[in-house]
């Protein structure tokens, strides 16, 4: 792995929005095809992350390469999936018209579809397993399938890198086998995949990497190296749970809102 | 038949109906984005803030049109630029403008003494005072708007839909949002002469409207939003015409009396159904 050529680096960036920064100073590189969970408490900057990967928020400082390139010199290889209230699911479009804006991108915007366009997606329909809503109005979907919709746009935009906001955390358990299902294929197929979630199982159970974030890179590596108490409890602070037989639960059912700070603050006195 | 015929015997009722047609169907159409992106509040402001421009026209002697024109591109163009990057709130930016305009226009207007015929026409409209130039400046620039929407249907449906999706395909958004901005602009300034600054806004959103509870299409519903926009250009006319009401207000109410008929009884979620429904459950 370390031989080939870095798809994804990030160095010694600080993203934030206008003058307050929410991520100082994140170094990290991601190899080729891997899959890479992004996890820590809420507020930790994980959306911050990902919309400065796509391009959405500039950098105060340091750089984001894609193939060795800033941000931008690529046109379509990164693709994002969004969490399902981004978008306003009453917009009059069927579930087809949706997954083939994501081949947009691709073909230019002035022509026509392609029969290779049309493949791709209705291919990504049915690797999705919702070909059989293709000509439905988004606004009759379930939540989980709204869900499934955008994970098929992601794949019909055939990406090198796809980033995914939460895509298993208030969805049915068919859309989250779902998005399990195209994590594992997008890695068969050599695509790095960078997705937050809550789900420390899942993280350490599906993924190659997991990057722990609290406001800053609390530790990246593999699951094996990361899930150890001592960087848990430095990305959660008090709301990690240790029980006696060596479970870890993290308790954030109802975090106050001025916690996050003093969490933030705490870590960076361990420091 | 020969209530519907006669009316256009009349040369002046034949442009007004020309006139009323073609500006149903372009403030249906790019009444579509309107609705569909929630800017109902920017076209009704823009609608008002065209008045200091017709003012200044009118003070210098000049073409109304073209001062509306002018007028509505700035105002445009000038929200855009207040609420870009956030900096204020779209609609804040909006309720800055259009009373700032409104009362330019108004304090303008308010200079001259004998402008109380042509202010009456310019809030509600004279549809029937339709020249043949005017004729030809609704049809050109018209069709300069549609090839405009046509050319850029797909950016303006990916950047109305999904603004992050549009962001990741490195669209220009925020040039693709002043684009839009300015082809409302045009277009109400076209639609004043029929419908007037005050009922303009109504022809942009009540027609769509009624169409989105029709289908579930964005083509569909553009093409449907103008077919009623048509209509209502044609069935308010002839009642202006025979009821002897100002042809703007025929107009936008013959749109609303379709918009509520559509809503009450409309088979795949009117009103009426969904009610049916409810009183017998499954």
């Amino acid at each position: 792995m370390p031989h080939l050529p870095h798809r994804l680096e990030v160095e010694n960036a600080s993203i934030g929005y206008g003058a307050k920064i929410v991520l100082r100073d994140i170094s990290f590189q991601v190899p080729n095809g891997a899959r890479v969970a992004v996890v820590g408490p809420n507020g930790a900057g994980k959306s911050t992350l990902f919309k400065a990967l796509v391009g959405l928020l500039p950098l105060h400082s340091g750089r984001i390469l894609i193939h060795g390139l800033p941000l931008g010199h690529h046109q379509d290889c990164v693709a994002y999936v969004p969490q399902r209230e981004e978008v306003d699911w009453r917009f009059p479009v069927t579930v087809r018209d949706v997954v083939m804006m994501g081949r947009y991108g691709n073909r230019g915007w002035f022509r026509r579809a392609s029969s290779a366009d049309q493949a791709a997606v209705e291919r990504a329909l049915a690797q999705m397993g919702i070909g059989g809503l293709a000509s439905q109005s988004i606004s009759d979907l379930s939540g989980g399938q709204q869900q499934r919709v955008f994970l098929a746009r992601a794949l019909a935009q055939e990406p090198h890198i796809v980033l995914m906001d939460e895509p298993f955390s208030g969805v049915d358990v068919a859309a989250q086998g779902a998005a399990l299902d195209l994590l594992d294929d997008l890695h068969e197929h050599g695509v790095t995949a960078v997705i937050s979630t809550h789900d420390l199982n899942v993280a350490s159970s599906r993924f190659d990497y997991v990057l722990l974030l609290n406001r800053r890179l609390v530790a990246f590596g593999t699951p094996g190296e990361i899930m150890r108490q001592q960087h848990l409890t430095s990305a959660y602070g008090d709301s990690l749970v240790v029980l006696e037989n060596g479970t870890v639960l993290v308790d954030e059912c109802c975090p106050p809102g001025k916690e996050q700070g003093d969490v933030a603050q705490a870590v960076h006195r361990h420091d | 038949m020969n209530l519907l015929l006669e009316p256009l015997s009349y040369a002046f009722m034949q442009r007004g109906m020309l006139a009323a047609v073609m500006v149903g169907i372009l403030c249906a159409v790019i009444g579509t984005y309107v609705v569909l992106r929630g800017m109902a509040f920017f076209g009704d402001a823009l609608a008002h803030a065209v008045l200091p421009g017709i003012a200044v026209a009118y003070l210098l002697g000049g073409d109304i049109l073209l001062g509306a024109l002018v007028a509505a591109i700035c105002v445009a163009l000038a929200i855009g630029f207040l609420s870009r990057q956030g900096a204020v709130k779209e609609d804040t930016a909006i309720g800055i403008m259009f009373a700032a305009a409104l009362s330019l226009g108004v304090a303008l207007i308010s200079t001259v003494k004998t402008y109380a015929v042509d202010l009456t026409h310019i809030l509600f409209g004279n549809v029937l005072g339709v020249s043949t130039f005017d004729l030809w400046l609704i049809g050109i620039i018209g069709l300069g708007i549609l090839l405009t929407v046509a050319l850029l249907y797909r950016p303006f449906l990916v950047v109305s839909f999904d603004p992050v999706l549009a962001a990741t395909l490195r669209l220009p958004a925020e040039l693709l949002r002043n684009v839009l901005l300015v082809l409302i602009a045009l277009t109400v300034v076209v639609s004043l002469q029929t419908v007037g600054v005050g009922l303009v806004s109504a022809l942009l959103i009540t027609p769509p409207a009624t169409a989105s509870l029709l289908t579930r299409r964005l083509f569909p519903m553009m093409l449907l939003s103008a077919a009623i926009g048509a209509l209502s250009g044609i069935v308010g006319l002839y009642i202006s015409f025979y009821a002897n009401i100002v042809s703007g207000s025929a107009i936008v109410l013959t749109a609303t009396m379709i918009f509520l008929l559509v809503f009450l009884f409309n088979p795949r979620q009117g009103f009426l159904r969904r009610h049916a429904a409810e009183a017998t459950p499954a």
